[in-house]
């Protein structure tokens, strides 16, 4: 037994770690690995689709330990490559899955719903999309091009994480609104199962988004800062 | 009539002497209580306002020149004012407090004067308390429903934007919501705010 043996190692089975905690089912689908992994472990399960069985675990572990937080050598074994890749299936997972998914299951339980309810929501909803999507755009567009070309020893000129560090904002507002609105102010009307369903869904992205933040503040970004200091800034 | 017979006063006043000595005449009078005392106002109203006081005893020179029309603005739930002088303030400055208090009067007309300005006063219970919205702020919450900004909203209701500011924050700790977006949604299932005034 190591010193870290309550933490996921990338020795042990892949399907054990989702008897442990089955909220990593969603970590799934943004690294491309699909159920049905028999008894293999992490690391085979993870060589077979080219995933960096480290960054997974690493992963794995920041969603299902509240206390973990990756060791230095664990940040300096990331290879930022997989990492980056990692993010950006992240986001289009939020997007096309998730938020995709809540907007949905807004429209079916608004159908019958007061007029104006049903477009004020609508309209909440769509500002909150567009939050996202441009937040994640700048990310996509702005930052990760620079950490790749600064990944490649090429050191871009006029940016600096720290710039992202400072500017990276919140998009949690609006959910934590929602979720207010559905407990406390939408009329206590027929959809109650439905609400219910669109809360837990809520709920899990929030925690699922707070997550997200946590790898791009704690691994990210100081990632980056050593590559910029390797490179002189 | 007042039921309740005991008075928080928060005390703001620059002068050390002078506080001190508001507190030693009020001392005796088991209805009255200094709970609290600022050397300034225009930076703690937040303080002061989540202090809920019956009665605030303010120097009125001490308000910043511009807020001094709309001093009542700076602080929650129309708390009565008694302006505390001792140089000469303008008449239309004092128009807004409910009484003055001058540095010469004796310790038995102070106390005359404040017990009076509180026997007028709508008792607190009037006030909503808690988690529901004060008529103001619902005002606020509509003129940010429609997408105006602090300084529209400010001009708008006649009062500062730190009092705008002052009134945000409470809507949202109320409420449960922050985002203009939510408040709109908010203001909408509540009908504060006809959906035609927001497309």
């Amino acid at each position: 037994m190591t010193k870290n043996s309550s933490f996921f190692t990338s020795g042990m089975k892949l399907a054990d770690l989702i008897h442990l905690d089955y909220k990593l089912l969603l970590l799934l689908p943004r690294f491309g690995l699909n159920l049905g992994f028999r008894d293999q472990t992490a690391e085979e399960c993870c060589a077979r689709v080219g995933v960096s069985s480290q960054l997974f675990i690493m992963i794995c572990n920041i969603y299902a330990f509240e206390n973990y937080s990756p060791r230095k050598e664990e940040i300096d074994q990331t290879e930022i490559d997989q990492l980056l890749a990692y993010l950006r299936h992240s986001h289009s997972y939020y997007l096309d899955d998730r938020i995709q998914r809540i907007q949905d299951q807004l429209k079916i339980m608004s159908a019958n719903s007061d007029l104006a309810h049903q477009k004020i929501l609508n309209r909440f909803f769509e500002e909150y999309k567009n939050e996202v999507i441009n937040h994640f755009e700048y990310e996509e567009k702005t930052v990760f091009p620079y950490i790749q070309s600064i990944g490649v020893g090429k050191k871009a000129t006029g940016y600096e994480i720290e710039i992202f560090e400072q500017n990276h904002s919140n998009i949690d507002d609006k959910l934590s609104d929602l979720k207010n609105i559905f407990i406390k102010y939408w009329p206590a009307d027929s959809s109650q199962k439905e609400r219910t369903a669109i809360l837990f869904n809520i709920f899990s992205l929030e925690e699922d988004l707070r997550k997200h933040t946590f790898i791009e503040d704690k691994v990210l970004i100081p990632l980056v800062q050593k590559l910029e200091q390797n490179y002189g800034k | 009539m007042v039921s309740r017979k005991h008075y928080r006063i928060v005390l703001i006043e620059p002068s050390a002497i002078i506080t001190a000595g508001i507190q030693e005449l009020i001392k005796g009078e088991r209805e009255l209580e200094v709970v609290a005392v600022f050397a300034d106002c225009c930076h703690s109203t937040e303080h002061i306002n989540d202090l809920r006081p019956d009665l605030i005893i303010l120097n009125p020179l001490i308000v910043d020149f511009k807020y001094r029309h709309c001093v009542e603005d700076l602080f929650l739930g129309n708390v009565p004012l008694v302006a505390l002088v001792y140089q000469y303030v303008e008449p239309e400055t004092l128009r807004h407090y409910r009484a003055v208090i001058d540095i010469e009067d004796e310790r038995a007309k102070i106390v005359r004067k404040l017990l009076q300005v509180m026997e007028t006063v709508t008792p607190r219970q009037d006030v909503p308390e808690g988690n529901e919205l004060s008529e103001r702020e619902k005002e606020i919450l509509v003129s940010v429903a429609k997408g105006m900004i602090n300084k529209e909203i400010a001009e708008q209701h006649h009062i500062s934007i730190h009092t705008v500011i002052s009134h945000r924050k409470n809507i949202s700790r109320k409420t449960g919501i922050k985002s203009v977006a939510g408040l709109t949604v908010f203001a909408i299932l509540n009908n504060l705010l006809d959906i035609n005034d927001v497309e």
